[in-house]
């Protein structure tokens, strides 16, 4: 072989093609998985059906401009996004290395993080989804009103906010085992959903739920998203710092999970 | 750019206490179309990890095209079929193998690796819908979509009929025929023969012979003898005779020879008394593990 054959042949596959087609597998994945995709998709507007239809026009609290519909709106476009996230994330890959697709993907030249992110990026176009189908809901059935503003950062903020849960379901994905994952998951992810306010106001729940509420990550992203639909907090600048620190603090926990997955399997 | 395709050097795996693969050097050059034959936890698939980069050596280097076989341009020109491995059941046939060719810098056309393994007509099955055969051949896909100089395929016939065994090494025997490396692990003896012009033999971890079937086969074929004697056996008793291994469970005793009559000979000569003699073609599979536990123990 020549040393001009060698130059002029590329001796690895371009990487942004390889993100599209790992993306859009990752994508049909998701969705053909009735029992992934039609929960995920489904799930935040028919909360918002049982719960907030019913009270949507009411104020949140007396004198308050910001309705209940509004604010529950927020509440379950949250819930939704980081439902795909934690639950997309976790239960598939605990699926995937179960049956040990690692293993294949693992001889090919696919570099790890391009797997990462086509998965990264298929959950967010679920989580997308998942966000218009409920505000178009939340809008038909319950009239909520939003001006044109306060639905883009509303859809900002909600797929903002998902980006630290990518984290932690891709930690609960290589921590949790296949038979185990749904539970473990759902374990985590409802309480903690809950304990946020997501559901109830959190003035309703039980005293040390108050107290525990604002270390959970759920609780920050929930001021963020409620703020977007005019509820008002003094500074939600801590907020944003607390999702920041989340974010840096799941992707560790993820990428420490992963290398021990990596080492028992492939030293 | 000559030199081996793939290479392990001085490699030696544990496993905890385990020596899975102990002290093991072998060169394969390109073209060539390698057997490696051993009985069940030989070593032959924690071989193949090394020299894939899936497992790392304990001590000792593996080589693929002289680069580290982490290095994705040494990944770029492989094919691999794992021996236990999944696939996103959710997937089409195409999809995924569409998706496959992505990852190679000079993928064969989708069309043109469904058709070489046989799955023109599956092409838009669901992956999960596939029979165990049809997922072999898919398999063979995913290792040929990126046009490999070298195919790694461990275990390929595991779970396949006879057709579908028959049929599947004719089709590697055509792409070694065509100049492809081929790199096969299997514990069936015909299948290395049927294939491959080199046969690597491994037990426990060491290489015990490196040669043309041919010749492997004339150290395992032969004929099988066993007999009843009343005297304790001892094996001393069998010392000199051209006997591939001995067999002693109480008083029967079962010899594997190429030279039959000259054994029968001596041990008519030596006084050895014989009841029940029965002298049989020895199976292969039979020969083959006799002979690796004679390596061993001689």
């Amino acid at each position: 072989m020549s040393a001009e054959a060698v130059a002029v042949s590329p001796t690895t596959a371009p990487v942004l093609p390889m993100l599209g087609r790992q993306a859009y597998a990752e994508f049909v994945k998701l969705l053909r998985v009735p029992a992934f995709s039609v929960t995920s998709i489904v799930l935040p507007s028919m909360f918002y059906a049982f719960i907030g239809l019913g009270q949507a026009r009411e104020p949140l609290f007396p004198g308050s401009s910001v309705t209940f519909g509004q604010y529950f709106l927020a509440s379950m476009a949250l819930y939704g996004v980081a439902n795909v996230m934690v639950l997309g994330f976790g239960i598939s890959l605990a699926n995937e290395r179960g049956q040990k697709q690692d293993l294949l993907m693992k001889s090919t030249p696919l570099p790890a993080p391009v797997y990462f992110v086509a998965k990264a990026l298929s959950a967010l176009a679920i989580a997308l989804i998942s966000i218009v189908v409920l505000s178009v809901f939340a809008a038909i059935a319950a009239g909520v009103h939003l001006t044109a503003s306060q639905w883009l950062t509303l859809g900002t903020r909600a797929m903002l906010c998902s980006i630290p849960f990518i984290g932690l379901g891709f930690a609960l994905g290589y921590l949790a085992g296949p038979n185990s994952a749904p539970a473990v998951t759902n374990l985590i992810y409802l309480p903690t959903a809950f304990a946020s306010g997501l559901f109830f106001p959190l003035q309703l729940l039980p005293r040390f739920l108050q107290d525990i509420a604002p270390y959970l990550p759920l609780y920050r992203a929930a001021h963020l998203v409620w703020n977007s639909v005019g509820v008002p907090y003094d500074d939600i600048s801590a907020d944003w710092v607390y999702m920041a620190g989340y974010t840096v603090g799941f992707f560790l926990l993820a990428l420490w999970a992963y290398r021990r997955d990596q080492g028992k399997k492939f030293n | 750019m000559s030199g081996p395709a793939v290479e392990l050097i001085h490699v030696t795996k544990r496993y905890g206490d385990v020596v899975a693969v102990d002290d093991v050097s072998l060169a394969i050059d390109r073209g060539e179309l390698v057997a490696m034959l051993g009985p069940n936890g030989a070593g032959k698939t924690t071989s193949i990890n090394l020299m894939l980069g899936m497992r790392n050596p304990t001590s000792g280097k593996a080589r693929l095209f002289g680069l580290d076989p982490k290095d994705l341009k040494a990944r770029s020109r492989i094919g691999v079929m794992l021996q236990e491995s999944g696939v996103p059941g959710m997937l089409r046939v195409e999809e995924l193998v569409a998706l496959f060719c992505s990852y190679y810098p000079r993928p064969l056309p989708v069309a043109q690796a469904i058709a070489m393994a046989g799955l023109d007509e599956k092409a838009k099955t669901l992956v999960k819908d596939l029979s165990g055969g049809q997922h072999q051949r898919l398999y063979l896909a995913l290792a040929l979509c990126g046009d490999p100089e070298v195919l790694f395929l461990d275990e390929p016939t595991v779970g396949m009929d006879v057709e579908g065994r028959r049929r599947f090494l004719q089709e590697i025997a055509g792409l070694g025929a065509r100049g492809r490396t081929i790199v096969l692990t299997t514990h069936y003896l015909e299948e290395a023969d049927q294939l491959a012009k080199r046969v690597v033999v491994i037990d426990r971890g060491h290489v015990i012979a490196d040669s043309s079937p041919t010749e492997i086969k004339a150290r395992v074929a032969g004929k099988r003898i066993t007999f009843l004697t009343t005297a304790l056996p001892d094996e001393s008793r069998f010392a000199g005779l051209p006997l591939n291994s001995i067999q002693v469970e109480d008083h029967r005793v079962r010899l594997l020879t190429n030279e039959p009559e000259e054994v029968l000979r001596e041990l008519f000569q030596r006084g050895v008394e014989l009841r029940d003699l029965e002298v049989s073609g020895a199976d292969l599979e039979e020969a083959f593990v006799a002979m690796t536990r004679h390596e061993v123990t001689a």
